[in-house]
């Protein structure tokens, strides 16, 4: 594998999640989190890769040298709840573990915005759990910051 | 966030984004509009937990020895400031229903300081200085149209 001089993957395709890539996705994701969950991604890549995909977007990351996918981020135009403008939000983001800090993640997410400009937004959003470093240092390094919404929550256990 | 940890960051953005450089502290003083003696005290503590390091003599100074990706706000704040201790309860056996519900709310914010702190590595404020700088040479480029 050649890398480029800013360390990412000189080989490395960003492209649409066809059905082929379905199996490798579930691999992906039980190697990362330590749970297979096919029926779940079975279910995204219906709603995410085959419907409205000009304003849903499944994207995998891969290359020509490495078997499998490399990563992946799915994502949707969302017309938020409140009344606000419709955005582009960002529900899933993954790397291969052994193929971190070569530019995979910024490519995904790059042309994810791509895909949302495209798509006529001028915003692209997020939500992360605050005690997850990876996933917040992630988005920071992209340049996302605080937005205008706060996420609430109740515990419905309480009276 | 304290003066020391504010300057602590401001020197480690002047020593990681000019690698090639030793800079001295009454450099970084001038260009942050602070003391050089206040700022040799704060890259002391910077020196000592292996961030930076200080060659003497002519053309010496100061260069950063960390890792910017990895090193996060939180880290350098950790080195001037105790951060566990933000909320506290004086007597929290003693505490009423109304102090645990400000306390409450206190620690909500003292949570998403800490996690937003922890989130941002110098590499990343580095980006957000570059962003910043290409959004302003845009807006001077368009008006310079006009």
């Amino acid at each position: 594998m050649t890398d480029t001089a800013d360390g990412q993957k000189s080989d490395l395709k960003i492209r649409r999640a066809t059905p082929e890539h379905l199996r490798h996705v579930i691999d992906l994701d039980a190697r990362i989190t330590g749970q297979s969950k096919p029926d779940y991604w079975q279910d995204i890549f219906e709603r995410y890769a085959k419907r409205r995909v000009d304003q849903r977007f499944f994207l995998i990351a891969e290359s020509e040298t490495t078997e499998g996918i490399l990563g992946l981020i799915a994502g949707e135009v969302r017309g938020w709840e409140f009344g606000s403008q419709p955005c582009g939000w960002i529900f899933a983001v993954s790397v291969d573990l052994d193929e971190r800090q070569q530019g995979i993640g910024e490519a995904l997410f790059k042309a994810m915005c791509d895909e949302f400009r495209q798509a006529g937004m001028s915003t692209v959003r997020t939500m992360v759990r605050r005690q997850n470093p990876l996933h917040m240092s992630f988005f920071r390094s992209e340049g996302m910051m605080a937005g205008p919404y706060t996420q609430l929550e109740l515990s419905l256990d309480e009276g | 966030m304290q003066t020391s940890s504010r300057l602590a960051i401001y020197a480690l953005i002047e020593l990681a984004s000019n690698p090639d450089r030793q800079i001295s502290a009454a450099e970084i003083g001038t260009k942050y509009r602070v003391s050089a003696h206040h700022l040799a005290k704060v890259l002391l503590t910077l020196g000592r937990a292996g961030l930076v390091q200080s060659i003497r003599g002519v053309g010496g100074g100061y260069s950063f020895t960390g890792n910017a990706k990895r090193l996060t706000l939180f880290d350098i704040i950790s080195l001037f400031e105790d951060t566990s201790t933000s909320c506290k309860l004086t007597d929290p056996s003693a505490a009423t229903d109304e102090e645990w519900a400000l306390f409450n709310v206190s620690n909500e914010i003292n949570d998403i300081s800490i996690s937003t702190y922890r989130s941002i590595s110098i590499a990343t404020l580095l980006k957000q200085v570059d962003r910043r700088r290409k959004a302003q040479a845009r807006l001077d480029a368009e008006k310079t149209e006009a």
